[in-house]
């Protein structure tokens, strides 16, 4: 520690530090540009020069380390002298168009200019003109007002991983931009509106609809992905106009995902479901929510035998809902309710851990020394988490893969690219190369695996690292050797003194667990004395009575056809769902309109195990109503006892009490089946959920859905399967599953393993289609 | 005395072959050196023993510099030359590429040596074409001759040196914007500290020297430091070669003692062309501030002379200036270069270059305004000290000494529309 002065006050600071940091720790401003506190220090912007007593110079404060005695002066002539020349250097040809700018009242130009600038220019010569670029849905730019800071083109290097933003030609014609009409398609890229200083890079689908002044900021939580990353919501009269991230260094420090960022366009699409509607002689009519109700109670009630219920619920649903959704389903006897809607092996149930988390916190992923994902593409699936991950590899850890699909990673990694069937013996070859046996099922591949180079090399990066974990993704959730994925990455962790853990799919894929929406587990993640039957088998052995909560028939389960088949069968669908779609339609028999996302209060519990609750942001639109309200309700239509809540939070805290004491704990028991089901003749489908597919609102966020991660479905399949399959590129071929077919454009793509087909699930075009992960057929249309 | 160093050779014919570089002992101080395993901390000492500083400009000690290595760091270290030459005025290096090629190289694994570098590069300016082809060819003949490569003369000691010709921006003749151009991104100084020394090339520690320092070295290490320093005098040691230029009968690089007055260095260049006054000396490249002609006749030219006159020696590039020359149009000329040529990462530098290209344009023109002259000299001001190379001085330093010594001819271009010179 050393002690400096700065405009007379004493502060204790640690050498080596920056001035700037230290100024900011105690509250002094020093105005800057090129200066973040997550990105290299650049030094060019010059506008935090302060005086620093002996130096010859004003220093910039953001790359003067401190050191013992300094004194330093913010303030004085000097340093003013400094930072008004720097701001009317930076003036001189910046447009002064605030009154048509987006970043007008929340501009660190025009706060800086405020402060340092003249109230006239000297400049009498003509302004520089930079025209603007199309650089993707997500961004508008305005080149003219850029000042150059390098903000953008730093965080593409440092933070997203991938190089987009950059500086061409010199001095005055140094322009900022992508390298030859390219777009910005990291899904980190919105954080760049964020860092802008001034109004060159904003959000294009938040562009003239609003003024900073004019908006109110609440906090919310991120409803996509398993991180939980924390939210400023921006709301003018009672709609959510934009959304950006808030500080929160143990989770999302000061970034969010495209998908956080954007989503909330999907709130406002034109199929949002704002009263409550009942088929009548396959007519929809609209009712009121008297009438929905009573009708939904009463066909409930009439089904008689709980067992003939099934509940289905969206992960992406609140802790409440989900709470209430099982003490609904239990009020009426049934133990059948299940959140896995993607999940497509069940051997594992009743042995794997009820509490699973990440093993970790978020913020100790980059201190990993080694990691091994086992199918998970983490990068597009947890944005903010692989960002953690980078952070470790970038600093030398060895991060392996074992994927169906060849990543596009910012980072080196090895990467072992196989079939799904190939996964389970990778995963095998690597336990036996730590020289581990595992039991039943687990001891049968193990056996069977034959420890070759790759999976030494991962075996001893696992074992040779300080801190090491092994982690299974989305892929791997979906697979259909599932219980054996989780068992053998369970044993190679115990073997190599890794940590195990799930990366969790959804935004409350833990959260349903505590709150005991699956058929064995009861709230508090205690084992049901009686079991229900699991997602699969509940449509496998189709059910009188379906309530749907949040999950949308054709897009948001495993198996899309026989979802459909279960439904289209059954006496009564209740879908308590944000948006419609002809699918749902098609399905359901009453349809009640719940608030989104921002519009109801909650709690998620995030894949690291932390418990966030929000507050409404705004009235949900229409004749919505949040879903913990009409739950409630049910429950007391149904004569339920217990159910008289009068706000989210009671519900919350009767669940956390029943959860009190309950750790998370990723200890798999074993499971008895070795059967490969993935193992396939044929080819193998891989159905992995691509980003903005995820769920019912980010489908919708037109702005995302324009990106290239929210490319068409297509049958991607590389070279060589597609010439056995007699394809081209761009030809038009029917897929065939379980006897359903959909026509797609083929697409030749050299990350997909020999004997894999990618049609990846939750987009138009596959609601037809069978299993995430199952053998298909393809000829050509 | 002249040609005593860099130029020794210039006499002979084609002194560019390696034959006749040896034939007046070329490398024969590596050979010893090698032979005798020198110890580097010997090298480095006689090196500040002989006074020699920076001819790129910043006259920095070079032995300094080179001590600043920790030669015993484990790791890849390296040795750069600085070949650039973009300073308005400077041709001497292109001289030494031409006519003595291997001195420079086997200054350069000397310095290798004495640092632990195993790999070097020399960054020639990009419009150096015939220059980089002769240094290309003597690479290609030491290497055959067994100086460079590995287990140089049977010693143990490795090393290879590189040609890298640059893409013809004048801030990549700054050490840490040369240094990021070989590494293959965009020509921009680095923020300092770090420096080179410990964060250079490829982020590992570095000594990058201009080539006439280099190209120096065998001579101060055959000679001996202390006949190096003789040859000048106080504060500026050794000879230097001065690219002299301007209204003269006879512009050219001269290799002359330090401390030699300007007047001898004048004759030497055939004096000012067609008999006329001399009106104004730019000493030491173009953004070294002007000096008068009658001070300057009074001036020798080393650092600490030039410096009390209120410019600097810089690169030793002369520019003389006769009675014709219009000095708004001169610092016009001037000024357009660096608003070109500025990197354009600071602000000052980026903003104010084109700042000032732009008014003195004006004037130039007939366009200037009574205000424009004190602006000036303020725009001047608020970049000089306040960017990360010295570029931003480099463009500030000829506005503020052109004002001060020449402010009634900008004055009569505001007052009358037209040019004082032109008018007379």
């Amino acid at each position: 520690m050393v002690t400096i002065e700065v405009n007379g006050r004493e502060l204790k600071a640690k050498a080596g530090d920056m001035l700037i940091e230290v100024t900011d720790e105690a509250g002094i401003d020093i105005p800057r540009f090129c200066y973040h506190k997550k990105l290299s220090i650049s030094a060019s912007c010059r506008q935090c020069l302060v005086e620093v007593k002996n130096a010859p110079k004003p220093l910039p404060a953001c790359a003067t380390p401190v050191m013992e005695g300094m004194k330093v002066f913010t303030r004085s002539p000097l340093a003013l002298a400094a930072q008004k020349g720097t701001m009317e250097f930076l003036l001189i040809n910046h447009p002064l168009d605030c009154p048509i700018c987006d970043q007008g009242g929340e501009c660190e130009l025009q706060d800086v200019a405020v402060a340092c600038g003249s109230d006239a220019s000297r400049f009498v010569e003509g302004k520089r003109v930079v025209p603007a670029k199309n650089i993707g849905p997500l961004i508008a730019t305005e080149m003219t007002r850029c000042i150059h800071c390098t903000r953008c083109v730093r965080f593409g290097e440092e933070i997203a991983g991938i190089r987009e933003m950059g500086a061409t030609g010199r001095g005055e014609h140094m322009v900022i931009g992508t390298y030859i009409e390219k777009s910005i398609d990291s899904e980190l890229s919105g954080n760049i509106i964020d860092l802008c200083p001034v109004g060159a890079l904003t959000s294009k689908p938040f562009r003239f609809s609003a003024r900073a002044w004019e908006l109110t900021q609440v906090e919310g939580v991120a409803p996509h992905d398993s991180v939980g990353s924390n939210l400023h919501l921006h709301l003018r009269s009672n709609k959510v106009m934009r959304v950006a991230p808030k500080d929160n260094e143990s989770i999302n420090e000061c970034w969010i995902s495209d998908r956080d960022r954007f989503s909330y366009q999907g709130l406002y699409s034109d199929d949002r479901l704002t009263v409550p509607k009942i088929k009548q002689s396959g007519e929809w009519q609209d009712v009121t929510w008297e009438v929905a109700l009573d009708m939904a109670a009463a066909g409930l009630q009439e089904i008689g035998e709980g067992e003939q219920i099934a509940t289905l619920v969206s992960p992406s649903s609140t802790l409440e809902e989900l709470y209430l959704a099982q003490k609904v389903t239990r009020g009426l006897g049934s133990n059948n309710i299940d959140y896995r809607l993607r999940q497509g092996d069940f051997r594992l149930d009743g042995a794997e851990p009820a509490f699973s988390w990440l093993g970790l916190k978020i913020s100790e992923i980059e201190n990993l020394n080694a990691a091994l994902l086992v199918g998970s593409n983490t990068r597009k699936e947890q944005p903010i988490l692989a960002h953690n991950l980078r952070k470790a590899a970038v600093s030398g850890a060895k991060v392996h893969f074992i994927n169906p699909l060849q990543l596009e990673l910012n980072y080196t990694a090895g990467q072992q690219l196989t079939t799904p069937a190939g996964m389970v013996q990778s995963l095998a070859a690597v336990a036996k190369a730590l020289g581990a046996t595992g039991e039943g099922a687990a001891a049968k591949v193990i056996d069977k695996a034959v420890a070759d180079d790759d999976a030494k090399a991962i075996a001893s990066a696992l074992k040779d690292a300080d801190k090491a974990a092994v982690m299974l993704g989305n892929i791997a959730a979906a697979h259909p050797d599932y219980s054996i994925l989780c068992v053998l990455a369970s044993v190679v962790a115990n073997a190599s003194g890794a940590t195990f853990g799930f990366l969790a799919e959804a935004a409350n894929s833990v959260g349903a667990r505590l709150a005991g929406a699956m058929p064995h587990l009861l709230p508090g993640a205690k084992v049901a004395a009686e079991k229900g039957l699991d997602v699969m088998k509940l449509q496998k052995l189709p059910r009188k009575g379906y309530l749907l909560l949040g999950a949308e028939p054709g897009y948001d389960f495993w198996d899309a056809g026989l979802t459909r088949n279960a439904l289209e069968s059954a006496d009564l669908v209740v879908a308590l769902n944000t948006h419609t779609s002809p699918a749902l339609e098609a399905a359901a028999d009453i349809m009640l309109p719940i608030a989104a996302f921002a519009e109801t209060s909650g709690t998620y519990v995030n894949t690291a195990g932390e418990w966030q609750s929000f507050r409404g942001a705004v009235k949900p639109l229409g004749e919505a109503r949040p879903a913990w309200k009409v739950l409630r309700v049910l429950g007391n239509l149904l004569d339920q006892e217990d159910c008289e809540y009068t706000s989210s939070e009671q519900v919350r805290d009767e669940l956390a009490s029943l959860c009190e004491g309950v750790m998370p704990d990723n200890s798999v028991g074993k499971t008895e089946s070795a059967d490969l089901q993935s193992a396939v003749d044929g080819l193998i489908r891989i159905g992995d959920v691509p980003p903005y597919a995820l769920d019912s609102l980010v489908r919708r966020a037109s702005a995302l859905q324009q990106t290239k991660d929210a490319a068409p479905a297509a049958i991607c399949i590389n070279a060589e399967e597609a010439k056995k399959a007699g394809l081209a590129d761009c030809d038009s071929a029917v897929v065939t599953q379980d006897g359903r077919e959909a026509t797609l454009p083929v697409s030749i793509d050299a990350n997909i393993p020999d004997g894999c087909v990618r049609i990846s699930a939750g987009l138009a075009g596959t609601e037809t289609l069978g299993a995430q992960f199952g053998e298909v057929t393809l000829e050509k249309a | 005395m002249v040609n005593e160093v860099c130029l020794r050779t210039l006499d002979l014919d084609r002194p560019w072959l390696l034959e006749q570089y040896q034939s007046r002992g070329g490398y024969e101080m590596l050979t010893r050196i090698l032979k005798e395993k020198t110890p580097p901390e010997e090298i480095i000492e006689e090196v500040k023993k002989s006074g020699l500083r920076g001819r790129g400009g910043a006259g920095f000690p070079t032995g300094l510099k080179w001590s600043f290595i920790s030669r015993n760091a484990p790791g890849q270290k390296y040795v750069v030359c600085n070949s650039d030459e973009g300073e308005p005025g400077t041709f001497k290096d292109r001289d030494i590429l031409r006519y003595n090629p291997h001195q420079l190289v086997e200054g350069m694994i000397i310095a290798a040596y004495a640092i632990g570098a195993t790999q070097g590069y020399n960054y020639i300016r990009g419009e150096f074409w015939e220059p980089y082809e002769r240094f290309e060819a003597a690479l290609k003949e030491a290497r055959e001759a067994g100086f460079l490569g590995e287990n140089l003369l049977d010693s143990g000691f490795d090393f290879e040196l590189h040609a890298h010709l640059g893409g013809g921006a004048y801030v990549c003749g700054e050490e840490t914007a040369l240094l990021e151009s070989i590494e293959g991104k965009k020509g921009q100084p680095r923020f300092k500290p770090p420096f080179p020394a410990h964060f250079g090339l490829y982020g590992r520690p570095t000594i990058i020297n201009n080539t006439e320092s280099l190209a120096s070295i065998p001579m101060i290490l055959k000679e001996g430091g202390p006949w190096f320093a003789d040859i000048g005098v106080k504060n500026s040691g050794g000879s230097k070669l001065f690219s002299i230029s301007g209204n003269l009968n006879n512009p050219g690089v001269f290799e002359i003692p330090m401390g030699t007055p300007f007047s001898e260095l004048l004759e030497m260049a055939g004096g000012v062309k067609g008999g006329r006054k001399l009106k104004a000396v730019i000493p030491g490249g173009s953004s070294a501030p002007v000096i008068p002609g009658e001070q300057m006749m009074d001036l020798t030219m080393d650092y600490d002379a030039i410096a009390e006159a209120g410019s600097m020696l810089g690169s030793g590039a002369v520019i003389v200036l006769d009675d014709t020359n219009c000095m708004v149009k001169v610092l016009e000329r001037m000024s357009y270069f660096y608003h070109e040529e500025s990197c354009g990462q600071c602000t000052p530098c980026r903003e104010g270059t084109g700042w000032l290209y732009r008014v003195i344009s004006r004037i130039e023109n007939g366009q200037g305004r009574q205000e424009d002259l004190d602006l000036l000299n303020d725009v001047a001001a608020r970049i000089s000290g306040r960017t990360i190379c010295a570029l931003g001085d480099a463009a500030a330093g000829p506005v503020a000494g052109m004002l001060k010594h020449f402010r009634d001819e900008f004055q009569y271009h505001i007052d009358h529309k037209k040019c004082l010179v032109g008018a007379g």
